[in-house]
């Protein structure tokens, strides 16, 4: 019973061995593929926090208020942003987030986190909706017309939509007062980080 | 049944390990990780920034709700005003004395446990912070990205009140009360050797 248990151990170790000696190259680093334009732009929304700030403050805000406003603001800032992105493509000119219009985005919803304010539906509708259309129209543009660039945007789009179900759904749930306050504490870090840059631009400027 | 044993004093060891590693600068744009990580370093980097930071934390600890994050929360929003000025190259006088007064009053705060008004703990929280902002502002390194820098400065800052707030847990126990009155007394201790250096 036991040789027969080895037996088919030491075979399963050199069926393993023989398939790792014919394994093809690893290209781990994925210099010469790439990811592929949807990685892309999921890759580019995540590491963008000029991107990436606005929409994790806004879903923290709509978290705030209940599902259904962070149903609204989901759907509401996926549809812009698609959207958006789509009528940035037709755009000749690059346009890029000015630091102005981020530092303003950061301390307008990380002020809203903040103070925890009661914003009606309609009104965090159409901040969801601005928020959207500008920065898609500023991916859009970035873009290009072409196929991969419009999957890229596809790809940006559904990792806007996942972070902002995931963090409003996480936050919807909290009902501990300590828990609410953590995410207040959030809105004022990145209400403060605005206000730095802010100042940074007045410096620079 | 146990599925995974954890040996934590390793898991602590290589967490720790972890977090001291270098920036890989695999595939960040030019200075970015340079600019966050500059930010982040910045508020740890100087003792006497350290020590006020912290105190904060242990002080609202001690006041309890809502100075537990009011404090907090007004020490980075000040501090920025703060940083403002540095920016700008607006003269603040005696900012030294600012930082180290910070820890000296903060520390003696923390040490006799006093607790004020929160209108004036907070009060006293801003003034400060306008002083360690100024700092901050004045002292800037050029040619760092404003965003990353911007968010490496405040999360660092938030993280050093954050474990102010956690010292401050220990006041649940007798023994913790006397432990954090003990190192509002070193804070303060720390303030004096500050002010004597600005003297010098």
């Amino acid at each position: 019973m036991r040789d027969a248990h080895n037996t088919r151990t030491s075979r399963g170790i050199r069926v393993a061995l023989v398939t790792a000696l014919c394994a093809g190259p690893a290209q781990a680093h994925l210099n010469a593929t790439g990811l592929g334009p949807v990685y892309d732009g999921v890759l580019h929304f995540l590491i963008s926090p000029e991107d990436l700030v606005p929409v994790v403050a806004l879903a923290l805000l709509a978290g705030l208020r209940g599902v259904e406003f962070g149903r609204r603001t989901v759907f509401t800032l996926t549809a812009a942003w698609l959207l958006g992105s789509l009528g940035g493509l037709g755009i000749v000119k690059v346009l890029t987030v000015e630091p102005v219009w981020s530092a303003l985005s950061f301390m307008l919803l990380g002020g809203l986190v903040l103070t925890d304010a009661r914003l009606a539906l309609p009104i965090l509708t159409l901040l969801a909706a601005l928020l959207g259309a500008v920065h898609g129209v500023i991916n859009g543009s970035g873009v290009g017309w072409s196929g991969p660039g419009i999957i890229a945007l596809l790809g940006v789009a559904s990792t806007v939509f996942v972070c902002c179900v995931l963090l409003a759904a996480f936050v919807t749930q909290l009902r501990s007062q300590w828990s609410r306050i953590a995410v207040r504490v959030a809105g004022s870090w990145i209400a403060a980080t605005g206000m730095l840059m802010a100042s940074w631009s007045l410096h620079a400027g | 049944m146990n599925l995974v044993r954890v040996n934590t004093p390793l898991a602590a060891i290589n967490t720790i390990a972890l977090l001291w590693t270098q920036t890989a600068s695999a595939h960040v744009g030019s200075g970015e990780a340079a600019g966050w990580l500059a930010g982040f370093m910045h508020p740890i980097s100087g003792f006497d920034h350290v020590l006020a930071m912290i105190a904060v934390g242990l002080w609202g600890a001690q006041l309890g709700a809502p100075a537990i994050w009011v404090l907090p929360v007004a020490f980075p929003l000040v501090m920025v005003l703060g940083a403002t000025l540095g920016f700008l190259g607006v003269p603040l006088p005696g900012i030294e004395f600012g930082i180290a007064a910070s820890a000296i009053l903060l520390g003696m705060a923390v040490m006799t446990a006093w607790r004020p008004p929160l209108v004036v703990a907070a009060l006293l929280v801003g003034v400060f912070a306008v002083f360690h902002g100024h700092a901050h502002g004045a002292e800037l390194p050029p040619g760092q990205g404003a965003m990353l820098y911007s968010m490496g400065f405040v999360i660092a800052t938030g993280l050093l009140h954050a474990l102010g707030i956690g010292i401050g847990t220990l006041q649940r126990w007798t023994w913790g009360c006397g432990l954090l009155r003990g190192a509002g007394a070193m804070i303060a201790a720390g303030g004096v050797f500050f002010l004597s250096k600005a003297f010098a």
